[in-house]
This record gives C-alpha cells, structure tokens and sequence, in this order.
C-alpha cells in the first residue's frame, strides 16, 4: 500500500500547483508599468515586417515593434521603456496569463475564443487569411484545396479557418514559420495559410520562389491583448492606439513597413 | 482537465496510436539492427569494423532533431516523398539503433574472452559461437542498459511534434493552443506516456530477474 501512496501525494501536489499563479493577474497591471517606466511586450522574432529579429544588431523590427514603442511613448512618455519578450505562436498567450509580460503584440487575431481569456484592444491592423504557395503549384484559390495539404502554424487559427472553408483538406501545423516555409518548400504541404501581412513577408524572404495567392478570405483583424481585469491599462492602450491613428504617425508606420511589397495594396490598410 | 479528457479524447486517442506505433516499430527495427551494427563492430573484419564505428560515431553525436530533419525536408525534395511520421520514425530508427549497437557492443565485450575460446575448441565456428555461446549472454547483461534504452526511445518519440507526425506531443500542442491551458494539456499527455513508458520498464525489470 505504502508503495502506492507516494506516487498518488505527488500526482496530487503537482495538480494542486497548476492552481497557483493567480496573484500576477490581480495586480494592477497600469500601476506596474507606470512605478517601474516600462512596458514588457511579447513579440515574434520571425515575422517578417512585423517583428524579425535582425541578425545583425539583434534588435527586433517591424511594424508591431513600432507600433508598441509608440504606444509605450503615449502611455508612459517619451522617457517610457519598451521592453520586448520573445513568444511564438504558441507560447504569446500563456506569456500574458502568467504574468511574464504586461501586453502582446504579436500579430495576434481577435476571436471570439480567445476574448474569453484575454482582452483585446481596438483592431489595430486588418488583417485577413491568404494563401502563399510554390510558384509551380497549381492551387489557385482556396476553392482548390479541397483534398490538398494545408500547412498551418501551431497556436494559430488558421488550421480551424481551413477546416471551414475547405472541409476535405488535411492540415498539419507547424512548430513556427520557419518549418512551415521549409515544409512548403519541400511540398510537405500544396499551400501555407496565415495572415496575409505575414505571408508577403515570407514571400518577400523567399527570393521570388514563393507566391501569394487568391486574395484574402477572411476578415481578422489584429488586436493588442492585456490581461482580464485590468480597465485602467486597457483603456490607456486603446486611447493610445486612437491618438496614433489619428495623428497620422499610423499611416506612417503602415507605408514604412508595407510600402516597398510587391503586390501588396498597403493604402487599404490606411486608418482613415 | 476533465474538460480536455472531455473535448479531446478523439486526438489524444490518435496521438496515442502513432506514438505507439512509432515506438514499436523504433523498438523492434532498431534492436535488430543495432544487434547488427554491434557485430560488424566486433567481428575480426577490419573494414567491417569501420562502417560499424562510423555509423555508430555519426548518428550518435548528431541531434535527433536535424535527423529528423534531413528526412523530413532534404529527402522529399530531391529523393522520395515522406510524411512527418514516416520521416520522423526513420530518424528515430537510425538514432537509437547507435546507442542500441553501443550498448550491445559493451555486452559482447564483457563476456569474458575465455568463452569464445572454449567454444572454438569444442569445433564451433565463428559464427556458431557468437550465436550460441556470447550473443545469449551479452544480451543478458545489456538488459538494464537496454531496458532505459526503450524508455528513452519512447520519450523521444515526441520529436515527431516538429514534424507533424500526429504523435502525443503535436496533439498536447494542438490541445493547448485551442484551450490555452498549456498545463492540463502537457499534464495529460505526461500521464499518457507514462502508461506506455511504465509497463515497458517493469516488464525490463522482470525479464532482468527472471535471466539472472
């Protein structure tokens, strides 16, 4: 019996400190960032034109990157710290839920799943589901992926997206965007879906192997995410989104980051 | 957790199926060929010798993960189309059949030199007593380094989450990523694993006691 005893007590303690690391939330997320001057954002490091690492420098660059130095300035002042901490796909919620940073910006789709978790700040870029693909492929639209591989991203939507607009493809999903490509490359996969900011991006990196096709079909915009419970932060933020918008330094960033890729319409995304 | 158990019970089946699966096959197919690689690396046969210690020198010090890897991304491109089970159980197979060889190649090294000497008198040939008289009892001492051998197989099993293989470790991530709970998740398939990882061990055990 005694033999059995033991295993079960740490079964037990293990469930029970699932239980813990609820204090972070509780805190005042606003009061924090204001005593210590800075904000931790969670980004991605491999999303081209929103947020890669550069390997030269080390520093992230891309249009979230601006946009959360920017609402970092109108939150905290000029004299405000934006502090970025690395997530993937998948890792950017939980990051945000155990209280590792204050906010995400990390291309991340407002769903009705997900605010039910977290809070989303106003739309922030609109983003939609595209399709990018080899040159050579003979998918077209979403319409010919019926019985085809989709490459999806873990942590990402879009594998339940596919599953509606086309229900006889079969989807697997990858750990980040840099197997995903090598996968479609290697045509594991007929086509790779995400947001479409994203896949110009990674067409832009392929040196002209990979093409983005069919448009968008699907309407997701992205959303700052804080966590529940924390008014006075989410306020602060979706004012400071509103006063970039409108002071037109939105508009800057959007022709800064998406003015120079090819076939990309970047005036449609202009705050007007 | 009774939620994920709930909602999920069809992924975490199929994930359990092809960790299974890819476990079994791993365990079967590399035993045999590492008992293989382990006799070319032993037999009085110079270039024989090499290839066995080069095999094992090479897939032994290269990540499982660029393995796994190479079949997933450069065999498909330029040699033969593989999917993420296939090329991930191959890179497991290749991988733990050197350890497998190494540990089966210390068994044979330890049965004292006197057998082979006593079987060769008594007019059996090489192979006759390597079968016979050392193989029976190397592989009775390998059977505790063996036994960690299978469990760390089976664990290893999860890297074809990078590949989409559809194993425990792609379903836990698929699960978390849909629920955000990324601790029942990882919790459940841990549970999960230990069903598999657990009997195997004792049955390792017993095999030990019941040979010595």
């Amino acid at each position: 019996m005694k033999k059995i005893i033991w295993p079960i007590a740490l079964l037990f303690s293990a469930l029970m400190l699932t239980g813990c690391g609820k204090s972070v939330t509780d805190q005042s997320a606003l009061k924090n960032v204001r005593s210590s001057n800075t904000i931790t954002w969670a980004v991605e490091g491999d999303k081209k034109l929103f947020s890669l690492i550069d390997i030269r420098d080390d520093q992230e660059k891309g249009f979230d990157i601006d946009m959360a130095k920017a609402i970092t300035r109108e939150i905290l002042g000029p004299k405000g710290q934006a502090r970025f901490t690395l997530a993937t796909s998948q890792s950017r919620i939980p990051l945000l839920k155990n209280g590792n940073v204050d906010a995400v910006i990390a291309t991340l789709t407002i769903t009705p799943e997900r605010a039910k978790i977290i809070s989303f700040s106003k739309p922030y870029f609109r983003a939609g589901k595209s399709l990018l693909v080899n040159k050579d492929s003979d998918v077209k639209s979403v319409r010919d992926l019926n019985g085809k591989t989709v490459i999806g991203i873990v942590g990402d939507n879009s594998v339940e997206v596919i599953k509606k607009v086309a229900p006889k493809a079969k989807v697997v999903a990858m750990q980040d965007y840099g197997q995903a490509v090598s996968a479609l490359k290697s045509h594991q996969g007929d086509a790779l879906t995400s947001d479409n900011g994203i896949l110009y991006g990674l067409a832009a990196q392929s040196a002209g192997s990979l093409e983005v096709r069919g448009g968008t079909f699907t309407k997701e915009p992205y959303g700052i995410a804080v966590n529940q419970n924390q008014e006075p932060f989410h306020r602060a933020i979706n004012r400071a989104v509103d006063k970039i918008q409108r002071s037109g330094e939105y508009n800057r960033l959007i022709k800064k980051w998406f003015g120079q890729v090819p076939g990309f319409n970047y005036k449609e995304m202009y705050y007007k | 957790m009774i939620n994920i158990l709930n909602h999920f019970s069809n992924e975490l089946f199929v994930g359990f199926g092809w960790t299974l699966l890819a476990s079994f096959l791993t365990l079967v197919f590399s035993l045999i060929f590492g008992i293989f690689i382990a006799l070319l690396e032993v037999i009085p046969h110079k270039v024989a010798n090499k290839i066995g210690r080069g095999y094992v020198e090479i897939f032994r010090n290269i990540p499982l993960l660029i393995i796994v890897m190479f079949f997933y991304l450069i065999v498909p491109k330029y040699i033969i189309q593989l999917n993420g089970f296939t090329a991930g159980t191959i890179g497991l197979f290749l991988y733990t059949s050197a350890f497998i060889a190494e540990i089966i190649r210390s068994g044979i090294q330890s049965v004292s030199g006197g057998q082979m000497e006593g079987a060769r008198s008594t007019g059996m040939t090489y192979k006759q007593a390597m079968q016979y008289i050392i193989l029976p009892q190397a592989m009775k001492i390998v059977i505790p380094p063996l036994g960690n051998q299978f469990v760390n197989l089976i664990k290893d099993s999860s890297i074809l989450a990078f590949v989409a293989g559809f194993d425990l470790m792609y379903q836990a991530n698929a699960i978390a990523s849909v629920t955000f709970d990324t601790m029942n998740s990882y919790f459940i398939i841990g549970i999960l694993y230990l069903i598999i990882t657990m009997p195997l061990s004792y049955y390792m055990r017993y095999l030990e006691k019941k040979l010595a």
